[in-house]
């Protein structure tokens, strides 16, 4: 059996969602964005909600957003992501509406807007990529960069004295009253993957079911950024960002609303 | 009819009955003095359990501008109001409208600064209101109200203005105006419109791809600088186009003047009882008032400086619309300014003072 | 025996060579190229084995680009 049978005869497996376009991401070979990129696009697609989703990007590495998933975008000023679709989803209360933010934007300037849109139960979701360090403007420091990690502001490594703890937003997030369902997930395997797709599959029905607010954090990698390859980022990740991020549901009320 | 009927209130309560009649879908604002009033009279009317009008009281200023942003972004009719300081937070928002090309209405009630300053009347955001405020280049539609029926009427104008310019739009009143009460005729209720309207007049408007159409993308960013270029051009194109067509002003006893005030806003209302005052000395005196700022009234004033032999500037500030009138006039008469200043409002008296001791 | 049969077909102009799909498949099917580029110049995965692929889409999955394409087939 040749490989040209399989294709012509074989049943097809995987493809890349439609809903993400073909237009080239602009994005570091091997970075966690496309990979969530696919699966927000699955789960829209799947949900039936192409023609009835409005998202807001961030500014940051995800600012492009809107150029790669086929819905309508809105592109929010720095860390403002959540006001914008809290007004969104109050003026369309059908929509599906989501954010898609990394740890600058959302755990840095956009802190209060961040907690308060999630404390008010606005019923948008968050997806959130804490990577640990600003990549689109060269790898800085973020609130999430852990102790003794090197950045670009931090060349010595990150210290306590001079610049304070790592923020564990999403831990925050989940003792708002306002949220409902709080989840911490990696897409750096096949089975996180399929977890995280499953999460993010899970707020945004709990958004259109009006049950409060979500916060979908995906512990990813900024490989350009913390100067490894994509493999070994991952296991840089792994052995060192799950130990501070612990994986898995923070929070999951949905069943009891 | 009920509608016609004439009521006694405040500006900043005048302000929210407008917005629910004319047919907002949304206020985004947090509480400062002396603009409290419009948040706690929508709190107070529930708009939304009549028309469906969205009310919420945001986190801080930086929130209701970002959540007015958002929800011009959907074609939506939304508004936010506050007060100087307020208003510098809101910049950055501002300027994003201004650059996505949105319609959207800002209600800035003007307090005396710099910084936190005083909660008494001023006019001292005239620059910021009219230069830009924000990074960029960029302009919003300015109507300045001098009573609480202009109030009243002023939402919905705006409202009109920035959706036909796709432009945000500023009311910009002082706490004198938005705290004083007096009769006012509201304007008849306009039902909001329908999914099917906004979708049909916005089409650009971000609400959902609905019937399968190409998405629908509100954004400032452009990295390649040809494309910004050009987009600044058209921006600069349609304020080129505002100025030549959406001028507003009024004219109080020009016809025979030797002198003229240009006031706007409450200075305006000083600056009629000064010429009253001034005509009874036999000084012919006449007031230009602007109700657009922005676009400046700049061929009427240059035309007065023709009639006239000198022109008083009447701000409730240091001196800001004055240079728009010395732009205007190219020196051609004599242009002096008096304001007062910290919350102080000028005496009609010491007005006509002024204008002796300045010709 | 009944066996999986798979196939990829890999986007080669918008793969970008990060090599996590090589990590990922679990029967070292694919590579990437040592010496042809694409026209951004990447290195870019193909497959390297043949009769080998069971269409697990493992690469699939974790390409960030969505540059692989996965097919199945049940064979006696």
């Amino acid at each position: 059996m040749t490989r040209e049978e399989i294709i012509e005869k074989g049943q097809l497996v995987y493809k890349k969602p439609t809903l993400l376009n073909d237009t080239p991401m602009h994005y570091c070979p091997g970075c966690s964005h496309g990979v969530v990129h696919k699966l927000v696009s699955e789960v829209i697609e799947e949900m039936g909600m192409t023609d009835k989703t409005i998202a807001i990007s961030p500014v940051g590495c995800a600012v492009f957003a809107y150029k790669y998933i086929d819905v309508d975008w809105q592109e929010a000023a720095h860390g403002r992501a959540p006001a914008l679709a809290s007004a969104t989803k109050r003026l369309w209360p059908d929509r599906l509406v989501f954010t898609y933010q990394g740890d600058g934007d959302l755990a840095c300037i956009g802190t209060a807007e961040t907690i308060h849109a999630l404390n008010r139960a606005e019923n948008i979701t968050i997806i959130f990529i804490n990577n640990a360090i600003y990549g689109m403007t060269g790898g800085q420091m973020a609130p999430t960069t852990l102790l003794g990690m090197k950045t670009a502001t931090c060349p010595y490594g990150r210290e306590v004295k001079l610049h304070g703890y790592p923020l564990k937003i999403t831990e925050i997030a989940a003792t708002l009253d306002g949220t409902c369902y709080v989840t911490r997930q990696a897409v750096h395997t096949v089975a996180a993957i399929n977890r995280a797709k499953k999460a993010i599959r899970k707020a945004f029905e709990y958004s259109m079911q009006g049950k409060g607010s979500n916060l979908v954090e995906i512990v990813s990698t900024c490989n350009s950024g913390w100067k490894m390859s994509p493999e070994k980022a991952n296991k840089w990740m792994e052995e060192n960002m799950f130990e501070f991020y612990h994986l898995g549901d923070l929070k999951d009320t949905g069943a009891d609303k | 009819m009920a509608d016609q009927e004439i009521t006694l209130m405040k500006g900043n309560e005048a302000i929210a009955h407008a917005a629910i009649r004319c047919g907002c879908d949304g206020y985004f604002g947090y509480p400062i003095t002396p603009q409290s009033e419009v948040l706690e009279t929508l709190a107070e009317q529930k708009p939304w359990e009549t028309t469906g009008m969205v009310v919420l009281q945001a986190e801080s200023e930086v929130s209701s501008i970002n959540m007015v942003y958002g929800g011009a972004c959907t074609g939506k009719k939304v508004m936010t109001s506050s007060s100087s300081p307020g208003v510098s937070l809101m910049q950055e928002g501002i300027s994003y409208m201004a650059g996505a090309e949105l319609p959207a209405l800002i209600v800035n009630v003007m307090r005396g600064g710099p910084g936190l300053g005083t909660i008494q009347p001023s006019q001292s955001d005239y620059f910021q209101a009219c230069k830009g405020g924000g990074h960029g280049d960029y302009h919003l539609i300015v109507l300045a109200p001098a009573s609480v029926q202009e109030m009243a009427d002023f939402v919905d104008l705006a409202f009109t203005l920035a959706f036909r310019y796709r432009n945000p739009a500023m009311i910009l009143a002082d706490g004198a105006i938005g705290q004083m009460m007096e009769k006012v005729v509201l304007p008849p209720f306009k039902p909001r419109r329908t999914e099917e309207e906004i979708i049909k007049e916005c089409p650009w408007a971000t609400t959902g791809r609905i019937g399968g159409r190409k998405p629908n993308i509100i954004t400032s960013l452009e990295l390649r600088s040809e494309e910004m270029e050009v987009i600044n051009l058209r921006i600069q194109a349609k304020y080129r186009e505002i100025e030549a067509k959406e001028v507003r002003y009024e004219e109080f006893m020009l016809d025979d003047a030797e002198y003229a005030i240009v006031a706007f806003g409450s200075a305006a209302r000083i600056a009629k009882k000064s010429i009253e005052i001034a005509r009874a000395q036999g000084i012919k005196v006449g007031l230009l008032r602007p109700i657009t700022l922005w676009p400046f009234p700049t061929n009427e004033v240059k035309a007065l400086a023709s009639r006239v032999k000198g022109i008083l500037s009447l701000e409730i500030n240091a001196g800001q619309m004055v240079e728009d009138i010395r732009l205007a006039v190219e020196g051609a008469v004599p242009v002096r300014h008096f304001g007062r200043l910290g919350g102080i409002i000028p005496d009609p008296d010491e007005v006509v003072e002024v204008l002796k001791s300045s010709f | 025996m009944a066996r999986m049969k798979g196939a990829t077909v890999v986007d080669t102009e918008r793969c970008k060579g990060c090599n996590l799909c090589v990590v990922a498949c679990p029967l070292d099917v694919l590579a990437l190229t040592s010496k042809e580029v694409n026209r951004k110049g990447y290195n870019y995965a193909h497959e390297v084995l043949s009769d080998t692929c069971t269409g697990c889409a493992s690469c699939a999955t974790v390409c960030p680009d969505g540059c692989i394409t996965v097919y199945r087939l049940k064979t006696e």
